[in-house]
């Protein structure tokens, strides 16, 4: 016990001197939140529209107007050259076409139906189709307008028996910094958890320092837990550093129990750090750690669900996702922060966890060798 | 030029004989681009629904049926009141809730009213609109069809989608996995092997050689340039034949353009090692100080222009960003030059900068 505790005394006054760490434990949760908070957002406003008109009818400019007066549309272009259409969406002038054809007004009336054209730059697929169910919900809307103004009763047979109410739960701001503040935040501690735990070893074996622990009578398990346990403490530390942060500057909402969110992060700092170990037994140089521990960040933050939906990945992927602990802390983070769980409702994250605990510390033993 | 080329020729040998670097140098980007080529998608697939059916007659059964064959949502479970609707909510990532209300085949029948909710998550606005969306549509064509008579004055929108029908999400994110994957490999090598020849010393012993520290420098990054570069043919390749990706533009302009992005991001990787003294603070630096900000404001996942202004302004500052507006320009709407001819000023000139500041900075540190 008093090894470990020389050891940890040993550790922590090495980062404290470590002008290079110092920084990145404090600052870079504090940077992290605030640069995502505001980067992350897939609100999509202000596209820019070309409409050509080549009705120039009184419905026409009607439904111009309906268009340009969303805030998510801005009409740059309002002319007849269809021609044009290709160009400016080349030059990257406009992100959407939308095409009112002659005759729009007249068969509206005589033949009860018209038609009109909508093209958008589909290089962003989200983009594109967000902007298309915008403009298909505006001239929708138009439509209901006009059928109501030209004939005030429609029989309810035509209208239809069903009526759909949309209701939103859990984010009545919209916002995505309660989205993704809480992902960031779970991807913040994997940094430290494995990325910073794994160079520690390696520069002890790289400079050759370990020969020298080799030598004295500190026991091999007590080498690790004097390694981890600053890690697990700074983990914790910066878990809490950017909650606090995001509540106070943006509000982030903490509906559920925290106790809970904080005991899933240390069990989760486990599973992480026994990886960070498992990662430091392939490395002989700071340079190989770093880019492994480099290529598994980034698929834990690509593919755990972060920014994008896991159950849109294809069916390999998704079996992929489930041995991704990152994936799980996100998840939890999310279910505690917005929809208020608790213990009772994420005992089954806390029993997968405990799983990856035991298998990436045993791994990580099975495969650590004291003598270099 | 003798010594100079003895130079290069002893930095080659040294990355040539580290296996293990030079594997995890190919293996990870080749590996890195099939995974999120294949699993990074923004496109909504089978997301989970919780369904509360107080009905439960033919109407409800067939607008279910209707949801689930779809391909957009998949059912996750079955439950009988709103508070075990909240409870599912709270135990996993549900997605969105349908409510039912009772006797629909008798609203149906009759010339009633019945209100189906959907009640969609909120945590993450856009999947909800798109979700809430999806399902109005599905719900709203079943109701077409059981119609007699058409709707009166109805206008018909026809959408056509350019440059990518498909409507891929290949086509953002593969740019943006090279983008990001030459940035890191380039920056992050050249800042640790010189900053490695600072900590342990022998950076001293090739100041007092006959070449000159600028010529220094750039011997030690011609081979990882060259490393690079066939990193950069190898993601390309991928790109065409696993992802088909289009090569629309012409090829050669768009090597050029890769091969300048690898000078900006090399000239990133010396300035960083001419600020630092160890490998360590090095490897932080790059990993923290720009894969963070290069995978955020790159283009690559959110738009740039939904940023606030003072992030548009960072990005602006991120070679990253042009480089991703090039490469799509090129591959995918086959611009040439005259159209780009901006992109490629502004990467070049911050190469230059980049390239001044750190050869000064450098001569100063060790002079």
């Amino acid at each position: 016990m008093r090894t470990i505790q020389l050891l940890l005394q040993k550790e922590f006054l090495q980062i404290i001197r470590n002008k290079a760490m110092l920084p990145i434990i404090f600052v870079m949760p504090i940077m992290q939140t605030m640069i995502l908070a505001f980067a992350a957002n897939y609100e999509i406003n202000n596209l820019r529209l070309h409409i050509v008109d080549r009705d120039r009818s009184a419905f026409s400019r009607q439904l111009t107007q309906q268009l340009d007066a969303s805030e998510r549309f801005v009409v740059v272009y309002y002319d007849n050259a269809a021609h044009l259409a290709a160009q400016h969406m080349q030059a990257d002038e406009t992100d959407m076409t939308i095409e009112i054809p002659v005759g729009f007004e007249k068969d509206l009336v005589s033949l009860q139906n018209t038609q009109v054209y909508l093209g958008a730059n589909a290089i962003n697929s989200v983009k594109a189709g967000v902007g298309m169910n915008y403009a298909a919900s505006i001239i929708a809307d138009y439509n209901t307008n006009i059928r109501l103004r030209s004939m005030p009763i429609v029989p309810a047979v035509q209208t239809g028996f069903l009526e759909i109410a949309p209701t939103e739960w859990f984010n009545p701001s919209r916002s995505y910094k309660n989205f993704f503040v809480p992902g960031i935040l779970a991807v913040l501690i994997t940094v430290i958890g494995s990325m910073l735990a794994s160079l520690n070893i390696v520069r002890e074996r790289e400079l050759g320092t370990i020969e020298q622990l080799n030598v004295t009578p500190i026991h091999r398990y007590q080498f690790i837990i004097g390694k981890l346990i600053p890690f697990w403490i700074i983990g914790l530390f910066d878990l809490a550093l950017g909650l606090g942060f995001a509540k106070l500057v943006f509000g982030l909402p903490t509906a559920g129990n925290m106790l809970a969110l904080f005991s899933f992060a240390g069990l989760f700092l486990l599973a992480i750090l026994g990886f960070g170990l498992f990662l430091s037994t392939f490395s002989e140089t700071q340079q190989q750690a770093m880019f492994i521990s480099w290529f598994f960040m980034l698929v834990f933050l690509l593919m755990g669900g972060v920014f994008t939906p896991i159950e849109s990945m294809p069916q390999w992927a998704q079996v992929l996702t489930w041995l991704n602990p990152v994936s799980y802390m996100v998840q939890v983070l999310r279910l505690v922060l917005l929809k208020g769980s608790g213990f009772t409702d994420l005992w089954p994250f806390f029993f997968k966890m405990t799983g990856f605990v035991i298998a990436l510390n045993a791994f990580a033993m099975l495969n650590y060798r004291k003598t270099t | 030029m003798k010594p100079f080329l003895a130079f290069v020729k002893k930095e080659l040998f040294h990355i040539l004989r580290d296996r293990r670097t030079l594997l995890i140098l190919f293996g990870l980007p080749v590996i890195q681009i099939i995974l999120f080529g294949f699993a990074i998608t923004n496109e909504i697939r089978d997301a989970q629904i919780v369904v509360l059916d107080r009905a439960n007659d033919q109407t409800s059964q067939e607008v279910i049926q209707r949801l689930t064959s779809s391909g957009y949502f998949k059912i996750n479970q079955h439950v009988q009141t709103q508070t075990e609707m909240e409870a599912a909510f709270r135990r996993g990532d549900i997605k969105m809730g349908i409510v039912f209300p009772p006797l629909l085949n008798d609203a149906r029948m009759h010339g009633g009213k019945a209100q189906i909710q959907i009640i969609a998550d909120a945590s993450d606005p856009n999947t909800a609109n798109t979700l809430t969306a999806y399902a109005s549509a599905i719900i709203r064509s079943y109701q077409l069809e059981k119609n007699t008579a058409p709707l009166p004055m109805t206008i018909q929108v026809e959408n056509r989608m350019t440059y990518n029908p498909e409507m891929r999400g290949v086509y953002m994110f593969v740019p943006g996995v090279i983008t990001l994957i030459l940035m890191l490999v380039s920056a992050m090598l050249t800042s640790i092997t010189i900053a490695r020849e600072k900590e342990t010393g022998t950076m001293e012993i090739l100041l007092v050689s006959p070449l000159n520290p600028p010529l220094i420098i750039v011997g030690k990054v011609i081979p990882y340039m060259a490393l690079s570069f066939i990193n950069t043919l190898t993601i390309l390749w991928l790109a065409k034949f696993v992802f088909g990706m289009p090569f629309n533009g012409s090829l050669s302009l768009l090597l050029v353009i890769c091969l300048l992005y690898i000078f900006t991001a090399l000239a990133l990787g010396i300035l960083i090692s001419t600020k630092v003294k160890t490998m360590q603070a090095a490897m932080m630096i790059s990993a923290t100080g720009l894969m963070m900000p290069t995978v955020l404001l790159s283009g690559f996942i959110f738009p740039i222009e939904s940023m606030p202004l003072p992030l548009q302004m960072v990005a602006n500052l991120l070679p990253a960003k042009w480089f991703n507006i090039v490469i799509k320009d090129i591959m995918i709407k086959g611009v040439g030059l005259a159209f780009i001819w901006k992109y490629v000023i502004i990467l070049a000139g911050m190469t230059i900068v980049l390239l001044t500041i750190s050869i000064r900075n450098f001569k100063s540190r060790l002079a």
